[in-house]
This record gives structure tokens, C-alpha cells and sequence, in this order.
């Protein structure tokens, strides 16, 4: 008989929990080190403004004796440190998405003040998985906020890759035909794998 | 099956248009996100039964977007934000 497959979840006594092998850990750990580490990290300075350097600040203005780390990291406190136009790298624009569709100016605003919350989040789940996920595999189990962090976690690696692979609603199709030679065939099975986790995970806490 | 009262409330307040609050919240469908992933995220930012969660969620699969919720401007920024948290592709908008 067959053992149920490591990587999956269920629920057990209020907690959700499942069995990951080594290998499985230091690629699930790996994948969401990258996404922390693409989001910038918790206690990076925000990331710097992309050509869109406020023209309206007056370069008289800016004493030049003050440290500029010094005014980034006020400015991230105070809520006003974020860029306001959307990334173009496409999983950066992915990850962190405009509000507005047709209009520029709010989409900037609402940028500008949510874009450093929205990335030390992503930040803080990949964390989670960080500090639940041993290193060696093993049980991981999860109360429910370590719980709602893989979740997000997991999709922020999904969003990713996806992203990366071009994917498409019939990707498994791509996955079945996909020659060991194709090099996208191994990420398409790391896809698929996450894909796996989360939904035994969701339905685990429903 | 019965639906509790509070989920009621919420749907119709999600739902329906409202002339004093013309704001809405839209989620769009993406390859990536898992359906039931999506179905998940629902009921927990809104509180949905699980049966409204569902509608929604194959609304945005087949029909390409879905209005989520609607209220003032500031509580569709909110859940546009953590809409984002959780990775869905959600804009706000003045109409449907």
C-alpha cells in the first residue's frame, strides 16, 4: 500500500501538517528565499524610485549634509518611500500589480503607498516557510496564520514561475508533452508540484 | 441549506449596486492562481459562504473578471491591498 505522498497536507488535531522529503525541502526553502530575496528582504531600505524621481523636489531644498539612508528609512516609516510607477520586470509587475487599470496617476498613488507594505508581507511569508520548513524535511505543522503564510507563500513562488514559463490554463498539457531535453520541463514539474501542495493545503483548512 | 444571516448581509452589500457607493473592487482571471486557491481567498477576505465564493471565482474563470465587492473608494483600495497580499490580480474601478 501506498503511502500518502509527501508534500500533501491534512488536517489533524486544529493543526494542518504534512511530510516533506530533504530534497523537497531544500527546493521548496530555495524557491521562497528567491521570492523574499526578489521582494528585497525585511530589512532592506526600499527599493530605489525607477526614473521617476520626484521633479518637484527642489535640489536646493535637500541639505546635502544629510544621510540619505537616514531620509529612505524615515521615508519608508512615514509611508511615502514607494515608486509609483509599475515595475517592468514581469514578475516583479506580477508580484506587485497595479490597483488601476486605465488610470496611470492612481495607480502610482496607490503605489506609493502600499507597494512596501504589500512586498515586506511577501517578505514575512516566505520567512514562515523559512522558520517551519526544516531544513532536512520532516513534519511540518502549522497553526492557522503559519497556515495563511504558506498559502501565500507557495503562490508567490507559483505567481513566479508562472510567470517565467509563460503559463497558460493548458500547461498540463505542455507538461505531458514536454521532453526531459525541453528545459522548461523541470520547472513545469516544480510548477505542478507547488500546485499540488497548495490545493492539499487549501483543502486541508476549508 | 441555510446560509448564515451576517454571510447574507455582506453578499447583498458585495453585490448589488449601490448609488451611494459606486466603487468596486475586480478580480481578474489569471492562468497561475488556483481555482480553488481563488475560491479560499473568497471566503476569507469577504466572508462568503463557500457556495458565493465559488460563483465568483468561476465568474472570473469564465467571464475574464468578476466584481468582488463594492463600497467607498478607501475600502476598495483596502481590499484591492490585500487582495495583492494573497496574489490575485485585483484593480479598483469607478463602474463595473
Amino acid at each position: 500500500m501506498r503511502r500518502r505522498p509527501t508534500g500533501a497536507f491534512r488536517r489533524s488535531r486544529g493543526k494542518v501538517s504534512a511530510r516533506f522529503t530533504a530534497s523537497q525541502a531544500v527546493i521548496l526553502r530555495n524557491l521562497v528565499s528567491q521570492v523574499a530575496e526578489l521582494m528585497g528582504g525585511v530589512t532592506e531600505p526600499g527599493p530605489a524610485v525607477p526614473g521617476t524621481a520626484d521633479p518637484a523636489a527642489d535640489p536646493d531644498a535637500a541639505r546635502p549634509e544629510e544621510p540619505e539612508a537616514f531620509l529612505e528609512e524615515m521615508a519608508a516609516m512615514l509611508g511615502t518611500a514607494g515608486p509609483t510607477s509599475p515595475p517592468e520586470d514581469p514578475v516583479l509587475a506580477r508580484l506587485l500589480p497595479d490597483a488601476y487599470r486605465d488610470d496611470p496617476e492612481a495607480a502610482g498613488e496607490f503605489r506609493r503607498y502600499t507597494e512596501q507594505g504589500l512586498r515586506s508581507g511577501k517578505v514575512a511569508a516566505a520567512q514562515t516557510v523559512l522558520a517551519t520548513l526544516p531544513a532536512k524535511g520532516g513534519q511540518v505543522r502549522l497553526g492557522p496564520e503559519d497556515a495563511q503564510a504558506w498559502l501565500r507563500a507557495i503562490n508567490d513562488v507559483r505567481l513566479a514561475i508562472g510567470t517565467l514559463l509563460g503559463i497558460t490554463e493548458d500547461y498540463e498539457d505542455e507538461l505531458e508533452q514536454a521532453s526531459w531535453a525541453d528545459p522548461r520541463s523541470a520547472y513545469l514539474e516544480v510548477y505542478h508540484w507547488l500546485g499540488y501542495i497548495q490545493d492539499s493545503l487549501v483543502r486541508a483548512l476549508w | 441549506m441555510s446560509v448564515a444571516p451576517a454571510e447574507v448581509e455582506r453578499e447583498e452589500a458585495g453585490l448589488d449596486a449601490v448609488p451611494d457607493t459606486p466603487w468596486v473592487t475586480i478580480v481578474w482571471n489569471d492562468p497561475i492562481n488556483l481555482m480553488s486557491y481563488v475560491t479560499y481567498v473568497f471566503q476569507k477576505v469577504f466572508g462568503y459562504a463557500k457556495p458565493k465564493a465559488e460563483k465568483l471565482m468561476l465568474d472570473v474563470h469564465h467571464r475574464g473578471k468578476a466584481v468582488v465587492s463594492n463600497g467607498t473608494r478607501e475600502a476598495m483600495e483596502r481590499d484591492a491591498e490585500i487582495l495583492h497580499g494573497y496574489g490575485l490580480w485585483a484593480t479598483v474601478s469607478h463602474d463595473r
